[in-house]
């Protein structure tokens, strides 16, 4: 059974392995430094379909049929599925998965949704109400722009801060302890607020919220960044990171060796013209589901943080003048289980 | 430790986030703006050569200017043109055509009524909503101070 371990972080005793993985990339992701590694590719941004919302869609059900194909399972197999994207009422999940017959629960964390679908995966797993439980998510740039910013062909500026949202989406099955990563501890975000208002700086509005997660973390732990080989934040950008690094700097951490951000590490700054990084629930996901995943398998990385990131916020809300509330969720993610208890207390 | 307030985490960020680069978008703005404007201009001297009266030419520049942004929104190229022009490609005429067509044909999946017919006024609205507000409203206090 999971131990609560301090105030905020829940230790995973079983160790739930993440069985499977897969990613699907657009073409701007698949140019980018880890493109090889996706599992599937499509250059035709519409995946086929007839509206972009159609497309995110479809990437959510290629993503699911292929992490089911790689694990050599039928839908019948998989109990629960967590599924979310940034789009109103999670269209792109609804309508992606809709066929899988999977008994299903919806998430809105925006970008942190990745980790969180995780989390409570992994939880159900730890807790022996299921066997095997699907995490899934997705972003398009083309149904995100539209929903959050301007029409694609609106000829405007990007602010150098602004964040590019990933046409991409991952799906990871997670299962009883058999094989790695495990899934050791993870610990759920509170929302939190600095009164950060710009759209677009969404780095910045959710740097303190990964600081927090990440310290509360440590302090329940007793650990620090020497304890792990990689601190990989989704979607804090060039800003974010640099703030966290700070933060957790003013919080006596130095991360600024071990971390990495699945928005720098999606897309390469410097030639791929996306200003401060990539974002959108898909870019954490097919980070760790395309590139992390199996370097913890293959012994690669031992032990690592993945604290994915979300900006909670409607355009609607931020029309309204209010600021961006932001969340994080954090998985310690590792090549070998928890030790199993000697008995008595820890 | 204690947390960091909002108003210095304020700080934080702003010197954390680089600004735009205005040494380059200015002059890029100017030029790319200017050489729309001088189109414009020609378009109205090809025209009057062509025996057009002037009070006809001027309109018809404008509407040609607004006729090739449409297309260019439509082929993809007026979005790639502003990226480096901004406010050189936003103020002319031109910007206001690319903003009516490019949510035009974003929205169109909605449908001719609902999403292209309703949306299509989604940025440029407010112009046309203040602008004529404003119109009447000059036009309002020309009448009152008799100043025609």
């Amino acid at each position: 059974m999971a131990t609560n371990i301090g105030q905020y972080t829940l230790r995973l005793d079983q160790s739930p392995s993440i069985i499977g993985s897969a990613a699907i990339g657009g073409k701007k992701e698949a140019e980018g430094p880890i493109g090889r590694m996706f599992d599937i590719v499509n250059n035709d941004a519409l995946f086929g379909q007839k509206t972009w919302e159609l497309a995110e869609s479809e990437m959510q059900h290629q993503a699911a049929q292929k992490v089911l194909d790689k694990c050599n399972l039928a839908p019948g197999d998989i109990q629960y599925l967590f599924a979310g994207d940034l789009l109103n009422q999670l269209v792109a999940s609804h309508y992606g998965l809709r066929e899988l017959g999977i008994p299903f629960f919806g998430l809105y964390g925006a970008c942190s949704t990745m980790a969180e679908s995780l989390i409570l995966s992994s939880m159900l797993v730890e807790g022996g109400l299921a066997k095997k439980v699907m995490a899934i998510t997705s972003s398009h740039f083309c149904s995100a722009e539209r929903q959050f910013r301007f029409p694609l062909e609106y000829g405007g500026q990007r602010t150098p801060t602004s964040q590019w949202t990933a046409t991409a989406a991952g799906a990871c099955i997670v299962a009883e302890c058999s094989q790695p990563p495990y899934v050791r501890a993870v610990t759920v975000g509170c929302i939190e607020d600095k009164d950060v208002k710009d759209l677009n700086n969404m780095g910045a509005a959710m740097a303190p919220a990964a600081c927090t997660t990440i310290k509360r973390y440590f302090q329940d732990t007793l650990t620090g960044p020497d304890n792990y080989d990689l601190i990989l934040t989704g979607d804090l950008g060039q800003v974010g990171s640099d703030l966290l690094i700070q933060l957790l700097q003013r919080e006596g951490y130095d991360i600024k060796k071990k971390h990495a951000d699945c928005g720098l590490i999606l897309y390469d700054q410097r030639t791929q013209d996306v200003h401060a990084g990539g974002s959108g629930c898909g870019c954490a996901a097919a980070v760790l589901c395309s590139y992390i995943i199996p370097a913890i398998k293959e012994g690669k990385i031992k032990d690592m943080l993945f604290i994915a990131t979300g900006a909670l916020m409607s355009p609607v809300s931020v029309q309204q003048g209010q600021s961006i509330p932001c969340i994080a969720h954090l998985l310690h993610l590792s090549s070998t289980p928890n030790p199993k208890p000697q008995g008595g207390n820890l | 430790m204690e947390t960091v307030t909002n108003r210095a985490y304020a700080e934080m960020v702003k010197k954390a986030s680089p600004p735009s680069n205005s040494a380059r978008n200015i002059p890029l703005a100017f030029l790319i703006g200017g050489a729309i404007c001088t189109l414009g201009h020609a378009f109205i001297k090809l025209y009057t050569s062509r025996g057009v009266p002037e009070e006809t030419a001027f309109p018809a520049a404008s509407v040609t200017l607004v006729f090739l942004s449409a297309l260019f929104t439509g082929l993809n190229i007026y979005d790639k043109l502003a990226k480096y022009g901004g406010a050189g490609t936003l103020v002319p005429i031109t910007g206001f055509a690319n903003a009516i067509t490019a949510p035009a044909l974003e929205f169109k999946t909605e449908g001719y009524v609902m999403g292209l017919g309703a949306k299509m006024f989604i940025i440029a609205g407010p112009v046309i909503v203040y602008g004529i507000s404003a119109g009447v409203a000059y036009g309002i206090i020309i009448y009152l101070f008799r100043l025609y």
